[in-house]
């Protein structure tokens, strides 16, 4: 099957996905008690300002013709008035998902890394003391939330050592780059500017590793049981008796065939990423989505909602498919494979 | 005789037998054992949460500002909080909380989703297993932790919504889970043979199919029960879960890392203790995989 049809059948599965995905946001957004209008004007305001608000926001049609118009209005990037800031949600989103994309792909790169070089390790030495330790490592990442890692950082290496910076993106003495992407370190580094770059790098660093820690130990896990699996394989023996250097065999032959498994869990845990970042971003003060979004739950801030959870889903989808066509690109037998990739 | 007994012995034997050999393989591994033992303690612990702790009464909405904020001592081996319940007493509250919802979420979901997939697997191709494996898509195409909290939070915020949320976020896993073990299963040669002298479908569905799904099933319940206590706890740690002045343990980390790092017990002990019942499912529910990875051999 060619790439392009591969690529092809994943975007009509998404677009449906996210069509289905848009009813079930708009579902949401309704089924919370009590009259949106009035809420969105407060308790006080005059009965001609609700029935005006109303009208504008269809709410007297039925649920079909609003589902109708929040979604022509959502496909246009209208996703309406914030109440919470007051500006149109869409800015907000503009404003804020940069940040968060900023930590996710950071704290991807912390998991894949990390995960791939402990699990190797665990591998190599396998039931030596090194890999006993990464076991307890992973196995005690996978359980810990990652609210509970964030505080434990923050307190750690933040206020007791005050080795680390412990709120927001940039210290307050650095100028701001100006805005052009929104990544920080990719606007200080368009703008020529070091200091800028090297600080918000190391403001990334703790909450990206408490937002990583829980993927990084699923994919040591992983990688260290796909390659154990794999070492015992006959190509591995026929290797060593032609006295390959075990290093050289496990870098050059084993780490491709071994990486499968482990980087479509890192797309899945990425996008775990994407939740786990609404409690992380609470403790660091993140300007991201992410703290938009809760804030936004906080306060019933429905369309504000309603925008949040759709971009994460688009970005969700988006890291599926990525994850497919690189699992394919390592694997011939899944991209030559006539019919697959439902 | 002799084979006569045998007969009418050999059936219970063989129970009982099975039974041996399967806690032989379940405890071959210490670490499985260790996740029993925990899973059982924090049960016996929430179940009887009113009798065992020092302090029941400090579960709820009580205040003794004259012991307020002391560090764990013998008295108190968790410490107090700020307005002066013992910690410990919260926490094992807390516990009946966490595996209260752990319980509801899984029999909310686990009926529902497991047929789900058995239908949809068994009905390969048709329109039924394309309506219902879409719409699981659209299910797991957010991070459950996200329409978790909208949806939590767009209802009233308290367990109850909280358990409702997690459950419509869970289902798709356990159709998923099971729609690909029934599109295999559906083509092995008992199921063909049930279908040739005339079972019904929902025979073939319940009684053929799904016996052989159980284990798994089994296996990722016990995982699962880690996993919704987790999101359990991140909803109470936002303030969307279990609401003050009852002991979600996620509402007690937020609430003591207020005063964190001088009272530092406040919040440690409770987030230690979503690891240490987290870990326990875990290393019960790895426990029942290799065993039941070890029957199949």
């Amino acid at each position: 099957m060619s790439l392009l049809s591969f690529l092809g059948r994943r975007a009509v599965h998404s677009i449906f996905v996210l069509f289905g995905l848009s009813i079930v946001i708009f579902v949401i957004s309704r089924i919370m008690p009590g009259d949106p209008a009035r809420m969105a004007v407060g308790a006080r305001a005059p009965q001609w300002v609700v029935d005006n608000l109303r009208e504008q926001m269809h709410l007297d049609e039925p649920l079909y013709a609003q589902y109708y118009y929040w979604l022509t209005d959502a496909l246009q990037g209208d996703f309406g008035i914030s109440l919470v800031t007051r500006r149109p949600v869409a800015d907000d989103i503009k404003e804020f998902f940069p940040a968060t994309l900023e930590l996710a792909l950071f704290a991807g790169v912390i998991m894949g890394t990390g995960g791939i070089l402990l699990g190797t390790l665990s591998a190599r030495h396998k039931d030596k003391w090194a890999d006993n330790v990464v076991r307890i490592i992973s196995y005690l990442g996978v359980v810990t939330p990652s609210f509970v890692f964030a505080i434990l950082f923050l307190l750690l290496f933040g206020m007791t050592l005050e080795w680390m910076p412990t709120m927001g993106r940039l210290s307050l003495d650095i100028p701001r780059p100006p805005r052009v992407t929104g990544l920080m370190t990719v606007d200080s580094l368009l703008a020529g500017n070091p200091r800028a770059f090297f600080d918000s790098i190391w403001h990334l660093i703790l909450p990206a590793l408490a937002l990583a820690m829980g993927g990084l130990a699923q994919e040591a896990r992983i990688t260290r049981s796909t390659m154990s699996d794999n070492l015992s394989k006959d190509y591995v023996a026929s290797g060593r008796s032609l006295g390959i250097p075990e290093n050289v065999m496990m870098g050059s032959f084993l780490l491709k065939p071994s990486l499968i498994p482990t980087i479509s869990i890192l797309g899945l845990d990425f996008a775990a990423t994407m939740g786990n970042a609404f409690l992380v971003e609470m403790i660091f003060i993140w300007p991201g989505l992410s703290r938009y979004g809760i804030n936004a739950m906080l306060r019933k801030d429905l369309n504000a909602i309603a925008a949040v959870i759709l971009v994460l889903g688009v970005v969700f989808i988006l890291v599926n498919i990525i994850v497919d066509l690189v699992v394919a690109q390592l694997d011939p037998r899944i991209r030559l494979a006539p019919g697959r990739g439902e | 005789m002799t084979a006569e007994v045998a007969s009418q012995v050999r059936p219970r034997n063989r129970r009982i037998e099975s039974l041996g050999r399967n806690w032989y393989k379940f405890s071959r591994n210490p670490m499985s054992i260790i996740g029993l033992v925990t899973v059982l303690l924090i049960t016996f612990l929430a179940v009887f949460a009113p009798g065992v702790p020092p302090y029941p009464e400090h579960a709820g909405a009580y205040v003794d500002f004259a012991s307020a904020s002391q560090p764990p001592s013998v008295q108190h081996p968790f410490g107090t909080d700020v307005i002066g319940r013992d910690v410990m007493s919260r926490i094992f509250f807390g516990f009946r909380f966490s595996l209260l919802m752990g319980v509801i979420v899984l029999t909310l979901v686990v009926p529902p989703g497991v047929v789900l997939g058995l239908v949809a697997g068994y009905h390969q191709g048709s329109a039924l297993e394309t309506g219902i494996m879409r719409v699981t898509d659209i299910f797991l195409a957010v991070p459950p932790l996200i329409l978790a909290l909208a949806i939590t939070s767009v209802l009233t915020p308290n367990l109850f919504n909280a358990m409702l949320a997690i459950s419509l976020m869970w289902w798709p896993w356990y159709t998923r889970l099971v729609y690909g073990l029934s599109s295999t299963l559906r083509s092995e040669f008992f199921v063909n043979s049930a279908v040739a002298i005339g079972a019904s479908t929902s025979h073939i569905l319940f009684r053929e199919i799904l016996p052989n799904c159980v284990s798994p099933i089994f296996t990722k319940m016990s995982l699962d029960m880690g996993w919704v206590i987790l999101i359990g706890s991140a909803l109470s740690f936002v303030g969307l879960g279990v609401q003050p002045p009852k002991p979600g343990l996620g509402t007690m980390v937020a609430d003591g890392a207020t005063y964190l790092p001088d009272q530092w017990w406040i919040s440690a002990f409770p987030a230690l203790a979503i690891v240490v019942i987290v870990l326990g499912f875990n290393l019960l529910g790895d426990g029942l995989r290799d065993m039941f990875a070890a029957e199949e051999v």
